[in-house]
């Protein structure tokens, strides 16, 4: 497979997912294309306002969302069509990280079902040592000590270290991909560069892509790598961070970065309320 | 001018940081608020804070989740009523009519009237709990009158509310269901300014707005302050948005309020290292692309503070002292400081609780002293 470096580890080519039908169907994705490379690992940013389709995209290519048209690829297959035991590779290749970590554990149980399940289905350690040896340095991984999180209940966690235990969990797999939608949205800002860092390393060590979902411009500006900006289900824009960030062409991307407050006191909004008007209207953007 | 005799200077208009009583609006003491639990555990979700707001002054509170922001404004307007709950101290609210009334000790009907009326309060993600089945404007109309406006008075100034707030007239025929997010928080603060009230209490009101209408509300508050004299407290776990927004803010960790004072130089120059932590832990376009560090650990929970500086744990500049005596919030000796950039900014009217700015601690072992 090292072989086929031109072709993308996932993709989107022309993916529409409508919702409903007739004249009240929901455009929610209008043939939005992305590549995600497996050499080199690379950050995509996707970011856009609530409702402009990022999270059908990264569902799309979770395998959770078959789109209308167009195609949601894994190595150039469909990813809705794969057989059971490319399903299975698809599954260990390519993870996802949500946003609420707090649904997405089983209150009832322990966080080590979540490694247990994965070293079983996926056949990972053939002995209890090597399994818990390969739990321990997963959430060294992530700057967690074992002791503090192994045989805990969800609940005696914070948001930040579940969502690096969901971190852990796909450094087990030593993953391709992950699809992290706004998995950072619902944590402390002290905890938000913990997270990215995280995730920046894997790219640099371990050779993971992201597909990082966000609506806050100033973290795909950290993360860096390329960024693909969504409204109304479409792709406005896409480049690298530097250039979308620094010399933004569409009016919505323009509109976006205006609008950022800094958290520097001296470094006001640059455009004025009037000049902001009239961007929101080249950008479409009704009464806000 | 050299550091010190600017520091010399400011020495003689240190009393300036003391504001003449009446000026302020309100002036929380000592608060502490606890819940008993059944086990008899206790849970010390805000303790000994102090903070005073200012006529015609926004002030913001700032803190993680957990960090007990919303209990400590929730206490303000005695609507959280929960069993076993303890409070002491003070919040000495200034009425209209010029009374000084202690919201601990006012009686029911009295935090009634005053609700709405001079204090205004807007809860995270209120503008989710607009009626759903009711016409926006009658919605605005229903808080006037328990106040005791005359009902077709009331309605007359609907017009005049959804203005103010920036939306058209027709809005208040519209149903909840029909506005956009913004449109929904900015009928909410129109519902907030109704009875003209001398101060609003807003708890996160950008949080769940897109990035383009949370500067929209931001630039609104600014404008109904200086429109109106109210005064604001704003909670925000944002720095950028108590940047963009607020006159002084006061940052919570841990029930505690650990640093307090004018926005501009606490951002610039954070004091007390988790203040420090936090600043240095936000990403920013602004910003070159160097490795943020983030806080280590976790935050504690209320019913185990660790003893002495409860952020000593995760403090990168913790002394033996730090494990066993809690800081008190002390006033910092008005003085000058280096930012970041260089440049020389005045301190003054700043309050840190942390032992490296007491008396006896050498000044090169503050924070961002030995590293700059």
């Amino acid at each position: 497979m090292s072989t086929e470096t031109s072709q993308p580890i996932l993709a989107l080519r022309e993916a529409t997912t409508v919702f409903g039908h007739g004249p009240r169907a929901t455009v929610a994705n209008s043939r939005v294309s992305v590549e995600i490379p497996e050499s080199p690992p690379t950050l995509i940013n996707v970011v856009g306002e609530s409702g402009s389709g990022k999270t059908t995209a990264a569902r799309t290519l979770l395998g959770l969302q078959k789109p209308t048209s167009g195609r949601a690829l894994w190595r150039g297959r469909d990813i809705y069509t794969l057989s059971d035991s490319e399903r299975t590779q698809f599954r260990h290749e390519v993870q996802a990280v949500f946003q609420d970590p707090y649904g997405i554990f089983n209150p009832f149980y322990k966080v080590n079902r979540v490694f247990d399940i994965v070293v079983k289905r996926f056949k990972l350690a053939s002995s209890k040592a090597e399994k818990q040896r390969l739990i321990e340095e997963s959430l060294e991984a992530v700057s967690l000590r074992p002791p503090d999180v192994l045989g805990r209940y969800p609940h005696q966690l914070s948001g930040g270290e579940r969502q690096r235990i969901m971190l852990a969990r796909a450094y087990m797999l030593k993953p391709k991909v992950i699809v992290a939608d706004e998995a950072i949205s619902m944590l402390d800002v002290a905890v938000r560069a913990v997270i990215m860092n995280i995730l920046l390393d894997f790219k640099e060590q371990l050779g993971i892509s992201t597909l990082f979902i966000t609506h806050d411009l100033s973290a795909a500006h950290y993360l860096g790598g390329n960024i693909m900006v969504m409204r109304q289900g479409r792709v406005v824009e896409k480049g690298t961070v530097d250039d979308v960030l620094t010399n933004p062409q569409n009016t919505y991307t323009k509109l976006l970065l205006e609008s950022i407050p800094s958290p520097d006191p001296d470094s006001r909004w640059k455009t004025s309320a009037s000049d902001l008007e009239v961007l929101e209207e080249q950008a479409g953007v009704s009464q806000v | 001018m050299t550091l010190q005799e600017i520091g010399a200077s400011l020495a003689g208009s240190q009393g300036e940081a003391d504001t003449p009583a009446k000026q302020h609006l309100m002036q929380i003491r000592d608060l502490d608020i606890h819940f008993r639990s059944d086990d008899g555990g206790l849970a010390r979700v805000v303790d000994g804070a102090t903070l005073t707001v200012g006529r015609n002054e926004i002030v913001g509170i700032a803190g993680e989740s957990g960090s007990g922001k919303t209990t400590l404004v929730e206490a303000i307007l005695q609507i959280v009523r929960f069993p076993n709950r303890e409070t002491h101290g003070q919040v000495l609210f200034s009425t209209r009519a010029g009374k000084q009334v202690d919201l601990m000790q006012a009686s029911d009907r009295e935090m009634q009237r005053l609700r709405l009326d001079e204090i205004s309060y807007i809860p995270q993600g209120s503008m989710n709990s607009l009626n759903p089945v009711v016409r926006v404007g009658d919605q605005i109309v229903d808080g006037m009158v328990a106040h005791g406006t005359n009902a077709r008075q009331a309605k007359r100034r609907v017009t005049e509310l959804l203005d103010r707030v920036g939306l058209e007239p027709k809005v208040a025929r519209l149903y909840p269901h029909e506005l956009s997010g913004g449109m929904k928080q900015r009928v909410i603060i129109a519902i907030a300014i109704s009875m003209e009230p001398s101060l609003i209490i807003a708890d996160e009101p950008t949080t769940a707005l897109d990035v383009n209408v949370q500067r929209r509300i931001i630039e609104m508050l600014a404008r109904l302050r200086d429109e109106m004299k109210v005064s604001i407290v704003m909670v925000s776990h944002d720095m950028a948005v108590h940047a963009q927004l607020v006159d002084r803010v006061a940052i919570m960790y841990a029930g505690q309020i650990i640093e307090t004072g004018a926005v501009r130089p606490i951002v610039r120059t954070p004091m007390h290292p988790y203040t420090f932590g936090l600043m240095a832990a936000i990403p920013s376009i602004d910003k070159p692309r160097t490795r943020l560090d983030g806080i280590r650990g976790s935050t504690p929970s209320p019913r185990n503070w660790p003893a002495g500086c409860r952020f000593h744990n995760r403090c990168p500049n913790a002394m033996p002292i730090c494990t066993s005596v809690p800081p008190l919030l002390a006033p910092v000796t008005p003085g000058v400081r280096q930012t970041v950039s260089g440049e020389i900014e005045v301190h003054s009217g700043r309050e840190v609780a942390c032992h490296l700015y007491e008396e006896s601690t050498p000044d090169d072992a503050r924070v961002g002293e030995g590293a700059r």
